[in-house]
């Protein structure tokens, strides 16, 4: 079962009628396990308790650069290979991107309250990521610019791909500048500096939110599939009745 | 060669001819720098600190309220069908009308820089630290600016759109700029690294927004 496989919308449906509820489980499954052994892990003997927010925070924070680049890689698709659900994939993942960025923001605010003395600070990091959710807004913004679809699909392709150049930025961002935000602990040269007993959670949380995001993101291409064959049948209808009424 | 000559040299006849182009950057840039002690207040010693930012700011706002015509009027004659469907390629079309829009209305704000220094309480030598800046700097608003001219070109209502769409591209290029502005007037940090990086978003824009227009011109005009 290839992409191109898949290009059917039908075949797409069909195998995806099949699929959801699997993902959906193995989500919550996993979701479960996470917060369970995020209860259970120890306290930081810094943060106390607080440190726990981690374990939502940073894969929100994974989750939004990692949505980012599967619209790019639609956005390639669109472009390069001319694939039919390409732009299906582009123009449903966005909202999604949006609200981990925003969950992101807004926990990583809430744990530096408590941590830094401040909701926000202008450091490298938390001003890439703000700029990252303005360009998701401004991307849903050119997707329901256009009436038709396929046309939006290869303008929003040329911006998610001049966008992406915003990833590196942030995940280097920590390197490249003096900032408040902590350096990377988890994906960097030489290994993880996390502890297992925060390591071992935290992982399990970052693949229970990527599930949730493959989830979420099936159901809706599902959605957005069915969504233009209705306004296809809508279309078709509109030109018989005006047919209609010039015969008449 | 000669066809982006003609190019350049059309594009501005126009913005200095009709309409006021090139006129309508400066006022607005002039508009924003005047409201701003208005809003902060006559202190001239704060004015002299916010002096670089404020200048920059008019100037990003200026630019992308000029942005809007880039594309919109040879769309709507016409002319960017004809442009898109030459030999030329594409790609050095955009970057003609790119260059020929930072000329016409880049290089003005640069010259009203100076005049408008003296309403911040800014001396020759902080005046002209932002003015090398914008030197620098407005290129890169230009031509990442284009992108989202290209992009917007074909939306009815695509003015505020565009805005929308290129004012992320922009911020490095107004970090950089208001850094080095700031690092040449005081400061302890040297003026050579963010005015370097500030050439190097220049000089990437130069080449990422010709390629980046031309293919959201193609896509969204066929």
């Amino acid at each position: 079962m290839t992409l191109t496989d898949l290009a059917n919308p039908s075949r797409f449906l069909a195998l995806t009628a099949r699929l959801l509820p699997w993902f959906a489980a193995a989500t919550a499954i996993l979701l479960l396990i996470g917060l369970y052994q995020s209860a259970m892990a120890p306290d930081d003997y810094q943060q106390g308790a607080t440190v726990k927010i981690m374990f939502i925070h940073v894969p929100n924070a994974w989750l939004s650069m990692f949505v980012w680049s599967v619209m790019s890689v639609a956005a390639l698709g669109t472009l390069v290979w001319r694939h039919p659900l390409a732009d299906v994939a582009a123009k449903t993942a966005a909202p999604i991107g949006a609200a981990f960025t925003f969950l992101a923001l807004v926990t990583g605010s809430l744990w530096g309250r408590p941590m830094w003395g401040t909701y926000w600070e202008w450091d490298a990091r938390l001003t890439s990521v703000l700029i990252l959710f303005l360009m998701y807004l401004g991307l849903i913004a050119l997707w329901r610019a256009v009436e038709d679809p396929s046309r939006a699909a290869r303008a929003a392709a040329v911006l998610t791909l001049v966008g992406a150049i915003n990833l590196p930025i942030i995940k280097f961002s920590v390197d490249w500048w003096n900032t408040l935000h902590q350096p990377a602990s988890v994906f960097r040269m030489g290994g993880s500096t996390l502890d297992r007993a925060f390591l071992v959670p935290l992982m399990v949380m970052a693949a229970a939110f990527s599930l949730l995001f493959i989830t979420l993101h099936l159901a809706a291409m599902r959605n957005e599939i069915l969504r233009r064959r209705v306004r296809s049948l809508q279309m078709a209808q509109a030109r018989m009745t005006q047919a209609g009424r010039r015969s008449a | 060669m000669t066809a982006l000559a003609a190019l350049i040299r059309r594009d501005i006849r126009i913005a200095l001819r009709v309409g006021g182009g090139a006129l309508i950057g400066v006022l607005f840039f002039l508009t924003v720098v005047v409201l701003m002690p208005f809003a902060v207040g006559p202190d001239l010693a704060l004015l002299t600190r916010l002096g670089p930012a404020i200048l920059w700011l008019g100037a990003l706002l200026a630019s992308l309220l000029t942005l809007d015509r880039l594309f919109m009027a040879d769309h709507d004659d016409g002319s960017l069908d004809l442009i898109v469907m030459s030999r030329t390629p594409l790609e050095l079309a955009c970057a003609a009308k790119a260059l020929a829009h930072w000329l016409s209305a880049g290089l003005p704000l640069i010259v009203a820089t100076p005049v408008l220094g003296l309403l911040l309480n800014l001396d020759a030598g902080a005046t002209s630290a932002v003015a090398l800046t914008l030197l620098a700097g407005t290129p890169a608003l230009t031509f990442t600016g284009m992108i989202g001219a290209a992009l917007a070109v074909t939306l009815r209502r695509g003015g505020l759109l565009l805005a929308v769409l290129v004012l992320p591209l922009s911020i490095p290029v107004l970090i950089f700029g208001v850094a080095a502005s700031q690092a040449a007037i005081s400061g302890p940090l040297s003026f050579g690294t963010p005015f370097s990086i500030l050439c190097a978003l220049s000089l990437t824009s130069l080449v990422i927004g010709p390629f980046a227009a031309a293919a959201s011109l193609r896509q969204g005009l066929d």
